[in-house]
């Protein structure tokens, strides 16, 4: 069974429609990650879940009832918001210790489950302090035990990860991923960041003004994108597009390599005009034109970091191929398609 | 994507959780203060309209209608028309000499110096201290035997103790020290709300218009006073209401005398109006403020909208 | 040589302005303080000098005040008016104030704006209705008609000010503690109130220094001694047939003067942002 069934989600602000018919099912247990740019709904979507909005029309099913008109408080989802919405006024123990109060939970109880989900994210040593003489670190630790600590039907994350410097960043993704597996929370966790939507979603949902594009395994929405904002949106730098009687040609930059480094295979070949090539250590990227195709962003190419520089030198015209395999093909409304 | 099967779901009731919505709870909550403003407000100002259109008094509380003669009979009074014109001679006269203390004072507040916080402190003392003490305070200043200012003036030999001045009881000192009162009372204010706004500019802006050359002027009255202009309106709009409709500095220092010379609209509704109990009349009266009032909610409007960009 | 002239001119104009502010301001509470400590032979003797003692100060004026005059009842019921008006006030504007900051769209503020400018009003335009509804509910002459009609004006003024509070408080504790299984008013209650306690103070301070500055009201409203507040008990009622009893009455405006003005300088920059509706932090 489901524990998140969302059918036919519209939210409409004013006149602003954020959401625009959004269906989703969340299976028990699973990590699903909604990735979309700043604006697109997902987080409309996500606080339409937990009950903070309530949805103009569709219905919302949690673990088998339709909560379309029940507050968050009888939604038994938690919650980890933005910049942790920890609450100053309490020290760490009853931050965690306060979704278990409101449900009246024994005070024995209360004690060993706050022992529980401190454990489990490492913040025993913090019990005693308030909100304000923590770290990022440790309030995204505690906002993470807090949601935990009632054992929610779903685990709700919003950017969790946005007030965190780049270094923390890596290892909180771990730490968020390397939780859910072990207490196997139902989560949907909400983010503009592709990076962590590949490293920790079981599947991402791509959402696009108000609509899903596709929802998918990392593997599937990488190599198998479903239209065109997909396949730009994801990856870095995004996928070719070449422009061919209103239809397009897809490719990604590390399958567009110099022809003499396709080995086998069928493929087609490409004259590559080399403008700049940008020198990244672990890899080279470099950006171009290719003869007979307009398009509006430059042609990249994804190369090893050595290797190729003797021979690409800007300005001149190189013979580059993508084996057939790789390529994608997308109609005039930008949909995926099987061939050209 | 895969279809999804429709679970037999379990739907919760409509009304259960009822406070739980927003606009509910939110209806809930600003309804008394809403209620308790319309009934002690909203009535009695359409009670005020009535009687002003009425034959109501407090020995004779009959509602008969009587259309505007009232409003007839008081603009053909010589007093009401005086009355009138003090009204507006004492509101704009003393919130222009409390606006130019206002800006120099809080020119000169603006710069650090030892002491400013006590200096600060005393200087909003006119504003802070209940109006009716500090008017007290100044009658016993104006007292026409003991006045200090008077004293001294005779003892600098500016005048002769013959010919010492009679504050309140000259017609057109009596003016002057209401006035002079009043400013006194809201130049504190100003240079408040001048604070508040100059220290809102952003820095960066004034130095922009340093590097570009802008002298100590041209940065005052081109960049810095364009700026602070919604706020100076809000704090003027505030100043000119309550002056406009004021009786306590007139009913404390002059009791409207002498011979009327410093009776103004809130003065004159309260002296028919209350003590002679002759109600329809000087709710006729008071009503005469509602055009100025009309005009400061206008501009309140605008400028309060026009503070958030 | 010349600059060191300049600068110096400078600098005494500069001091000198700022002494003619500050005697021009706090001179008249001076007065207040000197009256009310001078013997009465030395008030009223013209050929003294009016700005020291001429003979030994005394605290004749203010026992006076509190062992012959209604001045101690006066100060009891400023202080019960401004409690009860505070506790209206609070009860009325706190949720009045959070629900308009929390109004989604241009009606929250709309109707924020419509009820600010109910503060407005003036009470010269309402005290003829409002002495008729005090007077048939049977409160003419009682000091509890001002605790029925002060609020009209603070919960205006409160509610514009905790609105622009409201505002800037973080949505996100309110709306972690909802999800995390409080009611709306649960939320209000464990987490909004605790969290706003320096806003609710300035409230309560504000509220109860408008009372004690309201005049018009009490002049109206009220003309048995007993149930007079401090303002108008000291303004009006200290002077017995024609002959003024100054010292007494810069005596009782000294006391009286003296919690408001303390008040305002500890609020005022909250007191500022809050009638310029936050435009200033």
């Amino acid at each position: 069974m489901a524990a998140v069934l969302a059918q036919n989600i519209v939210k409409r602000f004013e006149n602003v429609l954020a959401v625009n018919g959004i269906t989703l099912a969340v299976p028990d247990g699973e990590f699903v990650v909604l990735l979309g740019p700043s604006g697109c709904g997902k987080t409309t979507f996500l606080r339409i879940i937990c009950g903070l909005e309530r949805q103009t029309s569709g219905n919302l099913i949690i673990a088998g009832d339709i909560v379309n008109d029940v507050p968050p408080r009888a939604r038994g989802v938690a919650m980890m918001f933005q910049s942790y919405g920890l609450y100053p006024h309490y020290t760490v123990r009853n931050n965690i210790a306060f979704p278990l109060r409101t449900q009246r939970v024994g005070r024995a109880v209360i004690e060993s489950k706050v022992d529980w989900a401190s454990r489990l994210l490492g913040i025993e040593h913090l019990l005693d302090r308030r909100p304000r003489q923590l770290s990022g670190g440790e309030r995204q630790r505690v906002a993470l035990a807090r949601a935990l600590v009632r054992e929610p039907t779903a685990l709700l994350l919003d950017e969790p990860l946005s007030n965190l410097d780049a270094k923390l960043r890596a290892s909180a993704r771990q730490d968020i991923k390397q939780f859910q597996r072990r207490v196997g929370v139902t989560t949907i966790y909400v983010t503009h960041d592709q990076v962590e939507a590949m490293g920790m979603g079981d599947r991402i949902a791509v959402i696009d003004r108000g609509k899903i594009r596709q929802v998918g395994t990392p593997a599937e929405i990488y190599d198998e994108p479903a239209d065109r904002f997909v396949a730009t949106f994801v990856g870095t730098p995004p996928m070719n597009l070449l422009t061919h009687n209103g239809a397009h040609l897809g490719f990604r930059p590390e399958n567009f390599l110099p022809k003499e480094m396709i080995r086998g295979g069928d493929f087609s070949e490409f004259s590559f005009r080399v403008d700049r090539s940008e020198y990244l250590g672990s890899e080279r990227i470099v950006y171009g034109a290719i003869e007979g195709f307009d398009s509006s962003q430059p042609i990249t190419a994804k190369l090893p970091a050595h290797g190729a520089e003797q021979t690409l030198r800007p300005g001149e015209w190189h013979p580059f191929a993508v084996r057939n395999k790789d390529l994608r093909y997308f109609d005039q409304d930008g949909k995926r398609t099987d061939r050209h | 994507m895969a279809t999804i099967a429709e679970p037999a779901a379990r739907t919760a009731s409509r009304f259960r959780f009822i406070l739980d919505r927003r606009e509910v709870l939110g209806s809930i909550f600003v309804a008394p203060a809403i209620l308790y403003v319309l009934l002690l407000v909203g009535v009695p100002f359409l009670l005020a309209v009535y009687y002003s259109v009425s034959a109501y008094t407090i020995y004779d509380p009959s509602w008969r209608f009587v259309g505007l003669t009232n409003f007839r009979q008081i603009l053909q009074n010589p007093v009401f028309l005086e009355t009138l014109e003090n009204t507006f001679l004492f509101t704009f006269a003393s919130q222009l000499l409390g606006l130019i203390l206002g800006k120099f004072g809080a020119l000169l507040l603006l710069r650090p110096f030892p002491g400013r916080k006590i200096v600060r402190a005393l200087i909003i003392l006119p504003w802070a201290v209940p109006i009716a003490l500090a008017s007290v305070a100044w009658e016993w200043m104006f007292d026409s035997l003991y006045s200090v200012i008077n004293w001294t003036m005779i003892t600098l030999g500016i005048i002769d103790r013959s010919e010492a001045p009679n504050w309140l009881g000259n017609p057109h000192l009596a003016m002057l020290c209401v006035i002079v009162v009043n400013a006194w009372r809201f130049f504190p204010f100003a240079i408040v709300i001048f604070l508040a706004g100059i220290t809102s500019v952003p820095q960066d802006i004034i130095d922009a218009a340093t590097v570009d050359g802008a002298g100590f002027w041209r940065r005052n009255y081109q960049i810095i006073l364009p700026m602070i202009f919604p706020i100076v309106a809000v704090g003027l709009i505030f100043g000119i209401v309550f002056t406009f409709t004021d009786l306590s500095i007139v009913f404390l220092l002059t009791n409207g005398g002498p011979i009327n010379a410093t009776s103004v609209l809130g003065f004159q509704g309260f002296q028919v109006g209350i003590l002679s109990g002759d109600v329809s009349h000087g709710a006729a009266i008071s009503l005469f403020m509602l055009p100025v009032l009309l005009l400061m909610v206008v501009g309140m409007l605008r400028f309060i909208r026009r503070r958030e960009i | 040589m010349q600059r060191i002239i300049a600068s110096t001119l400078r600098e005494v104009s500069f001091y000198g302005a700022v002494a003619f502010f500050v005697v021009l301001t706090a001179f008249p509470f001076y007065w207040m303080l000197i009256t009310s400590l001078k013997s009465n032979p030395d008030l009223y003797n013209v050929t003294n000098i009016p700005f020291w003692f001429n003979e030994a100060p005394t605290l004749e004026h203010f026992r006076y005040l509190f062992e012959d005059t209604l001045f101690a009842r006066w100060l009891l019921n400023s202080l019960v008016i401004g409690v009860c008006v505070v506790a209206i006030t609070l009860v009325t504007a706190l949720p009045a104030g959070y629900s308009l900051a929390r109004m989604t769209g241009r009606s929250g503020e709309a109707l924020g704006i419509g009820v600010f400018l109910t503060y407005l009003v003036p009470p010269t335009l309402l005290f003829l209705p409002l002495s008729r509804i005090v007077a048939s509910l049977g409160l003419q002459n009682s000091m509890w008609s001002l605790v029925l009609v002060y609020p009209t004006f603070t919960i205006p003024f409160c509610t514009w000010l905790l609105m622009g509070f409201f505002k800037s408080f973080p949505r996100e504790i309110e709306e972690a503690a909802i999800v995390d299984g409080c009611s709306l008013f649960g939320a209000f209650i464990k987490m909004v109130i605790p969290l706003s306690l320096p806003a609710i103070l300035t409230t309560v301070i504000f509220t109860f220094t408008l009372t004690l500055q309201e005049f018009v009201y009490a002049l109206t409203f009220i003309s048995s001694s007993a149930q007079k507040p401090v303002t108008l008990g000291v303004a009006t009622d200290l002077v017995r047939g024609d002959i003024f009893f100054w010292g007494e009455i810069m005596a009782g405006a000294l006391i009286a003067s003296i919690p408001v003005a303390i008040a305002y300088n500890f609020f005022l920059d909250r007191f500022i942002s809050g009638i310029t509706g936050g435009a200033v932090k």
